[in-house]
Formats: C-alpha cells, sequence, structure tokens
C-alpha cells in the first residue's frame, strides 16, 4: 500500500479537528482491512517478542498479527480473547507507547507496528460480522464467585473465571455496566455501544451482572458469603474526586472532575433536552490539573460549546501526565494550556457563580521524591483567569463506602486496600482486590492486569483450597 | 426493574406516594436513608429519603412533590408499572438517643421524611412532641400517621384553614421558651430549617436537619451534593443527609440547590408541552 515501509506505521484515519471539537463522534475512524493488513505486514514476528513481555494481560501479540497479515480476521481475534476480553477497549484506551509499542524491535530504528490499532481493528471487524466462536467453559465447578464493580479489572476476572468453569456474578452500583469505562471516558475516546457489546459477550458466556447493588450498604462484603458465594473480588475503583480545598471551592460552577464526566457519559447529558440531567455549559471552561481525565474533561467542555477550554497546571508541559496522543488532540481542537500556574481561590458573584480564579505563576525547583521537579511560587505573580466553569481534575481517592463496612479488611495508607501484587489476596479470608481500589489511580490495562492475577489465584484457592 | 405495589395520590394530587418492591433495599433501610430512582432509560437520577419500609412485604415507600419534569414523570406511573432503577439504602440512618424529650418539626412533603424518624424515636422511649404544617388544610400530608407517632401533636397552616394559623416556628418558640428540650428535628423546605436552626441556637438546643442537596451517584464519587457544615466540606449522600443544623450554610445550599433553575424549567416545560401534544 502507498505511503507504508518499514520505518513508518500507517497512520489511522480521523476526523478534522474542526469537525470533531463539536461533536461526540469518535475521533479515529479505524483501519480498512486493507490497511490493517498492510500494517500487519510490517510485524517482524520476532521468535522472543518483546511486545508481549509489555502487554500487562500477555495477549499473544505477534500470534494476532499474522492472523491479520493473512487476512483471517477471525482466528485474529480468538487469538486475542484467549487472553484478553476487552480488546475493543484495550485497543483504544491503553497507553501502548509506555507496554506493547514501546517495547517494539521496530521501534528503535523506525516506528513501532501499531499494535493497539490492529487489536482494536480485530475486535471491531468482529463485532460487525459476529464469526468467531466464544472461547469455550470448562466443566462446572458448583463454585460461585462474587465480583464487587464491573469496572476493567471486575470484567477481566468474571470474564477468566466464568471460562475456568465456575459461576460469577458482578454486582454493580451505578445502573450500567462498565465503571470509568461508561461515566469516566468518554464516548468520542470510547463508544459506550462498543463497551455495552463487549459486557453483553460475557453476558453470553454466562456471566451474572446485578447492576444498582451497592456492596458496603445494599448488601455488605460478609453477607455475600452468606449468600452462598465461595469468594469475592473487589475491584471497586477509586471514586472518590480530590477536590484542592481552597476558598470558594463550593461555589456554583466548580465541579470534580468525576461530577462533569458522569453527567457527560453515563447520563449522557449532552444530549440534554433529550434526555433528562442537564450539564453546565460554561463559556470559558478552566480543567485544574493534566491528566487524562483533565484532557477528556477539556474536550468534552469543548463540544459542549465552550468558546474557551483552558487547561491550568502548575508545573510545566514535560511534566503533563496524560498521554501524549491525548494532549496532541486536545491541541489540535484548540485548547489553551495555563502552564506553570497554581489556583489559590475561586471568585464568586452575589448569587454564588463562579466568576474567576485567582492564580499564582510558579517556576520549577529542585525534583522531589516523585523525580518531577517541584514547583515553587513566584511571589507577587497573582492573576485572575475569568471563567464561569471550573473542572478539578486533580486526582481521586478511595471511596471509604465499602471499606468502611468491611471493618475486618486491612487498608493501607489513605484508605487502599491492602493486597498481595502477585495475587490480589487481602488480609481477609477468601477476599481478593485489585485496580485502583489497591494501586490509586492508574490504567485500565493494569486494571485489567491486576484482575488477571486474582482470577488466576481465586481459581487455585477454589481449586485446591488456600 | 421495580415494581410499583400501592400509589395514592395527597395533598390534592401535587404529592405523590409510592410503595415500591425492593426486598433487598427494604431488608437493610433504617430510619433517615434515602433511595436514588430512576424512571426509565433517558431518566436522571433523583434522591427521595425514604418515608416507610416493609421488611415483610419486601417494599419501600416514597413521598414526593410533583415540582420537575422527573417527580412529573414517577407521577404517571401507576400500580403494576415500574422504576427502571433504585438504589439503596444510603446515607446515615438517624441516630436515635433513647429517653429524650424530642421537638419534630416538618413542613410540606418534609413531614414524610420526618414520620420514620418521629416513630423511631417514639418506639426508643421519647417524648415526641410534633409540629407540622402547610400551606393549607388540603396540602397537609401524614396527619393521622404522625399522631400515632407523636406523643403531642400540632398543626400549623398559613392560611389558618386548618389547625392553628401561621408557622411552625411560632409553635416551636413557645415549646423552646417552655423550657425542657432535649433536641430538635427539623425537616422540610430548606428555609424553614435555617429558621428552625437560627431559632434553636439562642436556646442552645441540638438540632438535626436532613439535607437535600442535588445528587448524582449518591455513593460519594462525585461530590455534587458537597455542603459545607462548621466550616468543612461534607458530602451530602455519605456523610448525611442529616447534620447538625447549627453547624450547616443554609445560604450555601440554597444558591447551590438554583445551579440548574434554568435546564429543569426548559425539560419540565418541554415534558408538559409533549403531553399537551400526545392528548
Amino acid at each position: 500500500m502507498e505511503g507504508t515501509n518499514k520505518k513508518s506505521r500507517l497512520a489511522m484515519p480521523e476526523q478534522e479537528p474542526k469537525v470533531r471539537a463539536r461533536n461526540f463522534e469518535e475521533v479515529p475512524l479505524g483501519y480498512t482491512p486493507e490497511m490493517a493488513i498492510a500494517e500487519a505486514g510490517r510485524c517482524l514476528q520476532c521468535k522472543n517478542p518483546l511486545c508481549v513481555q509489555g502487554c500487562p494481560v500477555g495477549v499473544d501479540i505477534p500470534g494476532f498479527i499474522k492472523h491479520i497479515a493473512d487476512g483471517k480476521f477471525d482466528l485474529a481475534i480468538g487469538k486475542i480473547w484467549e487472553r484478553n476480553s476487552l480488546p475493543a477497549v484495550c485497543g483504544r484506551v491503553c497507553p501502548q507507547e509506555i507496554q506493547c509499542e514501546g517495547n517494539c524491535i521496530l521501534g528503535r530504528k523506525g516506528e513501532a507496528v501499531a499494535i493497539g490499532n490492529l487489536e482494536r481493528f480485530a475486535a471491531d471487524w468482529e463485532r460487525a460480522h459476529h464469526v468467531c466462536e466464544l472461547p469455550s467453559r470448562e466443566k462446572a465447578t458448583g463454585k460461585k464467585v462474587a465480583v464487587v464493580g464491573s469496572g476493567p479489572s471486575g470484567l477481566t476476572v468474571a470474564g477468566d473465571l466464568i471460562l475456568k468453569g465456575h459461576e460469577v456474578t458482578i454486582f454493580e452500583a451505578f445502573h450500567k455496566p462498565g465503571g470509568v469505562l461508561v461515566y469516566g471516558i468518554p464516548e468520542f475516546r470510547l463508544p459506550k455501544d462498543i463497551v455495552a457489546s463487549e459486557v453483553s459477550c460475557l453476558q453470553a458466556q454466562g456471566v451474572k451482572i446485578e447492576c444498582d447493588v451497592v456492596v458496603g450498604r445494599t448488601e455488605t462484603v460478609d453477607e455475600l458469603f452468606e449468600l452462598g458465594f465461595d469468594a469475592v473480588y473487589l475491584g471497586v475503583g477509586a471514586g472518590l474526586p480530590r477536590f484542592m480545598n481552597i476558598p470558594g471551592e463550593n461555589l456554583v460552577g466548580v465541579l470534580s472532575a468525576n461530577e462533569y464526566l458522569t453527567r457527560a457519559n453515563l447520563m449522557k447529558a449532552y444530549l440534554f433536552p433529550k434526555v433528562d440531567t442537564p450539564i453546565p455549559q460554561g463559556r470559558h471552561v478552566v480543567v485544574l490539573g493534566a491528566g487524562n481525565v483533565a484532557m477528556d474533561s477539556a474536550r468534552t467542555a469543548m463540544r459542549l460549546g465552550a468558546e474557551k477550554v483552558s487547561i491550568v497546571y502548575r508545573r510545566s508541559r514535560a511534566e503533563m501526565p496524560a498521554r501524549s496522543a491525548e494532549i496532541h488532540h486536545a491541541e489540535e481542537e484548540g485548547l489553551n494550556f495555563e502552564l506553570l500556574s497554581n489556583p489559590v481561590r475561586y471568585l464568586g458573584d452575589e448569587k454564588g457563580r463562579l466568576t474567576g480564579i485567582e492564580c499564582v505563576r510558579m517556576e520549577l525547583g529542585e525534583p522531589d521524591s516523585s523525580g518531577r521537579r517541584r514547583p515553587v511560587t513566584v511571589p507577587g505573580s497573582e492573576f485572575v483567569i475569568e471563567c464561569d466553569l471550573a473542572i478539578v481534575a486533580i486526582g481521586s481517592g478511595a471511596n471509604p463506602l465499602l471499606t468502611r463496612s468491611t471493618p475486618d479488611l486491612p487498608l493501607g495508607k489513605s484508605g487502599y486496600i491492602l493486597a498481595n501484587p502477585e495475587t490480589g489476596k487481602t488480609g481477609k479470608k477468601a477476599v481478593w482486590a485489585g485496580g485502583d481500589i489497591v494501586t490509586g489511580a492508574a490504567t485500565v490495562i493494569l486494571a485489567m492486569g491486576a484482575g488477571r492475577k486474582a482470577a488466576d489465584s481465586i481459581h487455585e484457592y477454589l481449586t485446591w483450597g488456600w | 426493574m421495580f415494581t410499583i405495589v400501592n400509589r395514592e395520590e395527597m395533598a390534592g394530587g401535587t404529592v405523590i406516594l409510592n410503595e415500591i418492591e425492593a426486598p433487598r433495599i427494604a431488608a437493610k433501610a433504617r430510619p433517615g436513608q434515602f433511595l436514588i430512582l430512576k424512571a426509565n432509560e433517558n431518566g436522571e437520577r433523583i434522591p427521595l429519603t425514604m418515608a416507610e419500609t416493609d421488611p415483610e412485604k419486601g417494599t419501600v415507600t416514597v413521598i414526593y412533590m410533583v415540582v420537575g419534569k422527573s417527580t412529573e414523570l414517577f407521577r404517571r406511573l401507576g400500580v403494576g408499572d415500574a422504576y427502571q432503577d433504585v438504589i439503596g439504602p444510603l446515607g446515615q440512618p438517624t441516630h436515635i438517643e433513647p429517653g429524650k424529650n424530642v421537638v419534630c418539626v416538618g413542613g410540606g412533603t418534609g413531614v414524610a421524611v420526618l414520620h420514620p424518624i418521629a416513630r423511631g424515636m417514639k418506639q426508643a422511649g421519647c417524648d415526641v412532641t410534633s409540629i407540622i404544617g402547610s400551606r393549607n388544610r388540603d396540602l397537609l400530608i401524614l396527619e393521622d400517621k404522625m399522631r400515632l407517632a407523636s406523643t403531642d401533636l400540632h398543626i400549623c397552616t398559613d392560611d389558618g384553614s386548618y389547625g392553628r394559623k401561621g408557622f411552625v416556628t411560632e409553635v416551636l418558640k413557645e415549646k423552646l421558651e417552655a423550657g425542657g428540650v432535649d433536641q430538635v428535628v427539623a425537616i422540610g423546605p430548606v428555609p424553614m430549617m435555617k429558621f428552625v436552626s437560627l431559632m434553636t441556637r439562642e436556646y442552645g438546643v441540638p438540632t438535626m436537619v436532613s439535607l437535600n442537596p442535588i445528587m448524582i451517584d449518591g455513593t460519594g464519587m462525585c461530590g455534587g451534593c458537597r455542603v459545607t457544615v462548621g466550616g468543612e466540606t461534607k458530602f451530602g449522600c455519605v456523610d448525611g443527609p442529616e447534620f447538625d443544623g447549627h453547624q450547616v450554610d443554609f445560604d450555601e445550599l440554597i444558591l447551590r440547590l438554583r445551579a440548574y433553575t434554568e435546564q429543569e424549567r426548559c425539560s419540565h416545560e418541554r415534558c408538559k408541552w409533549e403531553e399537551g401534544g400526545a392528548a
């Protein structure tokens, strides 16, 4: 195919920045079969593939790419499903540059194989054609596992254990399954019908999902055992929003990113008034923070019709934690960056509505314990950013709702659950945990990796005893 | 799906009672806790404090005033229809201290929330004086139940059409003057709770209020319901809904409750217009 060579990868077609910045359609459009075959042809089929080592769930990457190169797309998705039950999600949201693609040998002299794009292609092709058989289940064991939380780690545990012959029920507090995949990551990065499709694939294999059950309130962990479950996996995520604790934070117009994104994504408030949940629409929107959640919030605000959207971040561009591709997309869509700026208070009018944020300029000092250069306030540098909506995206902590109702579950600092990093075992008998509730806010694929390890450990426990 | 097994219209059809099949929640719920309800696929999540629970029947009861699009959708559900989602029990249960001399003050649909608390306190051996009020006789709800839940019941209407003419705070002031009140519980419109709290502060009587901030998830993951209590930010859904009335920043709560007034009006108008078009 024209434009392809061994050194550079085949770029995925995308919506034009000016167009996409105002709609909620997915930004990358996906490979055609011809493009996928061409890109798959670049893979060297290494005997000792480093890319697989970079994948937290160990997908046989050269294996599935070979099938795509041969045009056998149904075999490709089957190969991926052996290790990953959410490929349409992972192909879209994994930070491949620091995982599989970061290890690809081709990346040393040119560009790595576009593994994420190919995984996404295989999953999308299967969703459109439905030809591949679901993986086969082992003989029923009669053992019952409760999975608390239907985010990426919970779905992975459920997918693994159902294939091993156990009965699996997922309990979800929200009215829809998917966790951060449905409430956090926006439609334009991860269409919600794709999440629904991957979840229904698990249900087709026999996984039961009960929504509207808040474990910690509707049922406690101990009550799950009374209901006859033999093991419990806790994958409840890190859903506690952090605020800056500066004056004016409760003004109307200051929202956590969790609230803003939940309204927009889970409640589909971008369709208001066709749906009933409203969302504040600012003219000048300021997003505090510079991680992926901040980029998602800012790009959502742009799509909701803001005239100007600014990212306010206390460090410099080099320290921004968001994926470079997301920052690049945000820039193309016209976002404004106020770097080396730190908010000190919110300003409001007599109706309690936000009118601006007072910030100070920062400069970078010596590296801190995280290895990043510590921002230091420049005295006398106060300035005001006028705005009518502020979204706080400075991270999240451990929600104590479940852990407070489980007093014998050992917790670490900041309320995260203590679990063995290799097995996911907690200090409470027959209870495992993984994902953000153990590690703090991390990535989808790391949560899935934790789920995989826990599922192996739960299976051993159910088979052989502890 | 959560089926409605009993439905009553109160206060001239402006206040609706729904008894809903939800065995799991009914088995767990305690006075003071709330539910999140969603009528249908496109509906929003609305918090309502439970007015009653029946663990044997496996039902929970909510009583709400029809004020906007969502409560309008709820109103249209009949017996046999179902809410798509009911989540709970959420929030902290009421802290009940046995043997106290308590005055329970309720206004409007707040009486529905007050009732299980008053009853719980009476069952715990408290002496319960209740003062309930509404704008007029037609809008008064749960008089009989409140009479059973109280040692002594006072009724006020703004226009004097029933009971005593005037505000609940006037009767409360007499009780406070007479002395011997250990605790006041006030549930109703925010301005009413604010005035009760200002009054009881003068008499140094501890006062509990049940707040109704805007909520989305109801499980502590978004902070949409945050309120300032004693100078600190609290989440209404997990730390509340009940708080010390002397510590609550009511003015901030009133402003925050108005955050979506314009959208709420638009949504409700559209809903009424659609109903008109369909008829």
